[in-house]
């Protein structure tokens, strides 16, 4: 191994996207480069290991993305998603620069493929990964190690060692033994604080003990909250999190994409006491997901069900797990653990609010029910024809919005302004730019986009 | 095929499979690598002849594993590559015919080893009992009539038994009727190893853990081509003979030598390649209990080929006796075994290409 009691040139927190993108363009100027990754090998990468593709700008078709995506149309669709709620500098710079780095990405050995069958709506915007996340991490890896760059994993950064906005050096454990390691810069990389279910409770309330985290077990936040304690200012709302609903028999942690239901528009909701309490079909899944992880949190116990017939049973994506399934209703929530007789009565008050018409998966359909509250706007079809399927949902949190402030050179700002030596990139600031909400994609933009300026930015301090 | 001869570990292999498939259906993010998963998404549920099908349409090229979120230590445990590897080797026992032999070669070296020591004695005894009165070149050895009484059957016999083999496949996996389209399909995909092209033709991930290469690509190709060159050489010796009166040895510049030499160079270089770049892999992702069978067929299979070339290279010696004997006893070995030996590989393979085929189109 080599020896890391040395002084870096670029000291990087992380071992995600952002952080390896940072990596990568520090070594590539010559720059000394170590990467941190609390994670051990097996589990590198962060949350980028969970994702799938890349939000890119584009004025004409470009690798993989068909027709062209404008800067215009993108930045409405985050201004859409955010409510306001968005940095329209730092957005811009994010969404503009996304162009360029489609190439730099290939060129470092990223490899793009054709949107996945069921995704054929975001071919257009978003460049999907030949494997997903993890194969992304892993060219990057390779990448960074053919520049020289060192990694140590199982590495978790306690304490960022700042003084007057100065940077001297990381105290971290690696493999339980505490280690000192000394940089002229720093990048910090290390994600959210999504998997720390205490910070969660203390911020959301105790129903967050029921969440499920659907990525790494390993974003605690540790960096971020001694950055914050030590003066940095901070972005996003502390309180909230991104939160979908998901397979309730998910993975407490890591269960990442397989464990997504999109089962919802097609079914009746109810929670533990049998009752309906929203619009299943207000909008299509894809707009809706998101709302449906706070709708569920808002249930006792933080868990609802989904009920479907044989009907519905193949108008959706394959769950991992199979449903639950019976040939009565009744039977259904007993499998469940809610009553049936209570969930009999719930379906039944539906199926007789159902109108006829024509049942469309794929559009809004109009299918609506007649005299229900709540109603159900589209895709109402009566729950009649056994076996009855029934998925259990429950929130599952995707990353917190709570982050570090940069400038456009991805620069940390403490108490007395601008720091000397301390980068930011990737979800740990990213509530700079999408405050609220959520934008397929758009967290690999901001991790490439910063990552890449951060690496740079501190390579080119130091040398 | 009845149900009786499948054993507990195979429905185990096959229920393990299914249940990763499963999981892959649901998370499609390997769509990209080759032709398995496009094959997933196309079903919801898997019958045993399906997961068949799939691990037959396997190429072991392990982009999956190396992309995958859900390999051990995550819960899921995912390792599809092995499973489906498993799963491709107990189908090839499971179609075996007759079902005696099945796996006597597939799992295990030592009795690939035991085969060509039988099939070298086998050949030295007909050397010393059948040998001619006179003949030229190795004829001198072995007469023309005494190989054909020999290979004629070594040849027939084994593709018999993968015919039949196969026949029970094609019914397992619902195949429908055959069309020149479905075949010129599959043998496209087979003479270019798309499927070990990691869907962009950066290659697989073999020797060197999560890096793209096309090493294994190409030394696969030069054994399969080696062996066709070798097999054309043999088979226009035989056109030559019946049909055109010109008997061994042949010159240089004939059809045999200039078919027959490249070939053999071919199988050589392509069978050490290949032993060296799985001596690297990880075997874990590949079938386990397979690995000894499999370096051993690639050895014989390679030996078929370097024999041929000493055998060649002794012309006009007193060697030519012994190098025709270990020649032809590696031949023998390897034709007999054929049925039982990793060589089946290669039909299921094909027949599972001809069935993607049918079903993608």
């Amino acid at each position: 191994m080599t020896d890391i009691d040395t002084l870096w040139d670029v000291v990087v927190v992380g071992g995600g996207n952002a952080a390896l993108c940072a990596a990568i363009e520090a070594a590539e100027v010559g720059a000394s480069v170590i990467i941190l990754e609390g994670a051990p090998l097996d589990y590198r990468g962060g949350n980028s290991r969970h994702t799938r593709n890349f939000r890119c700008m584009h004025q004409g078709p470009l690798s993989v993305l068909t027709d062209s995506y404008e800067e215009d149309e993108y930045f409405d669709d985050l201004l859409r998603v955010t409510k306001g709620e968005t940095d329209e500098i730092l957005a811009r710079l994010t969404i503009g620069t996304s162009e360029t780095c489609l190439p730099w990405m290939e060129k470092q050995g990223v490899r793009f493929q054709p949107s996945l069958s069921g995704t054929l709506s975001l071919s257009r915007t978003n460049a999907f990964f030949l494997g997903g996340g993890k194969a992304l991490v892993n060219a990057y890896y390779n990448r960074a190690a053919d520049l020289g760059v060192t990694v140590i994993y199982e590495a978790q950064v306690k304490h960022v060692d700042i003084k007057d906005g100065i940077f001297s050096g990381v105290d971290c454990e690696i493999a339980g033994v505490t280690t000192r390691i000394n940089g002229k810069s720093v990048v910090l990389a290390s994600g959210g604080f999504q998997a720390d279910l205490d910070w969660l409770v203390r911020a959301w309330g105790p129903a967050a003990k029921n969440f499920l985290i659907r990525g790494t077990p390993y974003n605690r936040g540790v960096v971020l909250k001694d950055m914050l304690n030590q003066g940095a200012e901070s972005v996003g709302d502390p309180t909230q999190c991104h939160a979908v609903a998901i397979d309730g028999r998910a993975p407490k942690y890591d269960g990442g994409i397989v464990t997504r239901l999109d089962c919802v528009p097609f079914s009746v909701v109810v929670n533990k006491d049998g009752q309906r309490f929203y619009d299943e079909g207000e909008d299509v899944w894809p707009k809706r997901y998101a709302i449906w992880g706070r709708l569920v949190a808002a249930q006792p116990d933080q868990v609802a069900y989904s009920i479907i017939d044989s009907k519905s049973i193949n108008a959706f994506m394959p769950s991992v797990f199979p449903p639950v399934q019976a040939d009565t209703i009744e039977g259904l929530g007993q499998q469940l653990g809610i009553s049936g007789d209570v969930l009999k009565a719930t379906v039944a008050a539906f199926n007789a609010s159902c109108r006829p018409g024509t049942f469309h998966g794929n559009e809004l359909d109009g299918l609506a029910t007649e005299g229900l509250a709540p109603p159900k706007t589209n895709w109402a079809r009566p729950i009649t024809d056994p076996p009855f399927y029934g998925y259990e949902l429950r929130p599952g949190v995707t990353f917190t919005y709570l982050g570090l402030k940069v400038d456009e050179t991805a620069r940390v700002t403490g108490a007395g302004g601008r720091m000397f030596n301390v980068w930011a990139a990737g979800e740990i600031m990213a509530g700079s730019i999408l405050g609220q909400g959520y934008l397929a994609g758009f967290g690999m933009t901001i991790g490439t986009v910063f990552g890449r300026i951060a690496g740079r930015e501190a390579a080119a301090h130091v040398t | 095929m009845s149900l009786d001869i499948i054993n507990l570990a195979t429905l185990d292999a096959t229920q393990e499979a299914r249940r990763q498939i499963e999981i892959c259906n649901a998370c499609r993010y390997c769509e990209g690598y080759c032709a398995v998963f496009p094959a997933i998404t196309k079903q919801r549920a898997f019958t045993d002849g399906d997961v068949t099908q799939l691990a037959n349409l396997c190429h072991n090229c392990r982009g999956c594993y190396y992309a995958c979120q859900y390999t051990a230590p995550h819960e899921f445990d995912l390792n599809l590559p092995a499973i489906l590897a498993e799963v491709r080797h107990d189908s090839w026992d499971r179609y075996a015919w007759p079902q005696g032999f099945a796996g006597a070669f597939q799992r295990s070296g030592t009795s690939i080893a035991l085969a060509l020591v039988a099939g070298l004695a086998l050949i030295f005894a007909a050397l010393v009992v059948l040998r001619p009165a006179s003949g030229e070149g190795f004829y001198a050895y072995l007469s023309h009539a005494g190989m054909v009484a020999i290979f004629a059957p070594a040849f027939i016999l084994p593709l018999v038994a993968i015919a039949i083999g196969l026949r029970r496949y094609w019914r397992d996996v619902g195949g429908a009727r055959i069309t020149l389209a479905h075949l010129r399909d599959a043998f496209g995909s087979a003479a270019s190893m798309r499927n070990l092209g990691g869907g962009q033709g950066q290659g697989c991930n073999f020797e060197d853990g999560d890096r793209y290469s096309n090493k294994r690509r190409v030394a696969h190709q030069l054994v399969m081509y080696g062996f066709l060159l070798c097999f054309a050489s043999t088979s226009s010796g035989t056109v030559l003979h019946y049909g055109f009166g010109l008997e061994a040895p042949y010159g240089f510049f004939s059809l045999p030598k200039l078919l027959g030499i490249p070939g053999g160079i071919m199988l050589s270089i392509g069978a050490i390649w290949l032993i060296a770049l799985k001596l690297r892999a990880e075997s874990a992702l590949g079938a386990a209990s397979a690995w000894g069978g499999d370096i051993a067929f690639v050895l014989l299979l390679g030996l078929t080929g370097f024999t041929g070339l000493l055998l060649n290279a002794s012309t006009g010696t007193a060697l030519v006796g012994p190098m025709l004997a270990v020649h032809l006893g590696a031949v023998l070995t390897f034709f007999l075994t054929t049925p039982y030996s990793k060589m089946v590989h290669g039909f299921y393979r094909l027949a599972a290409l001809i069935r993607d085929a049918q079903q993608r189109t």
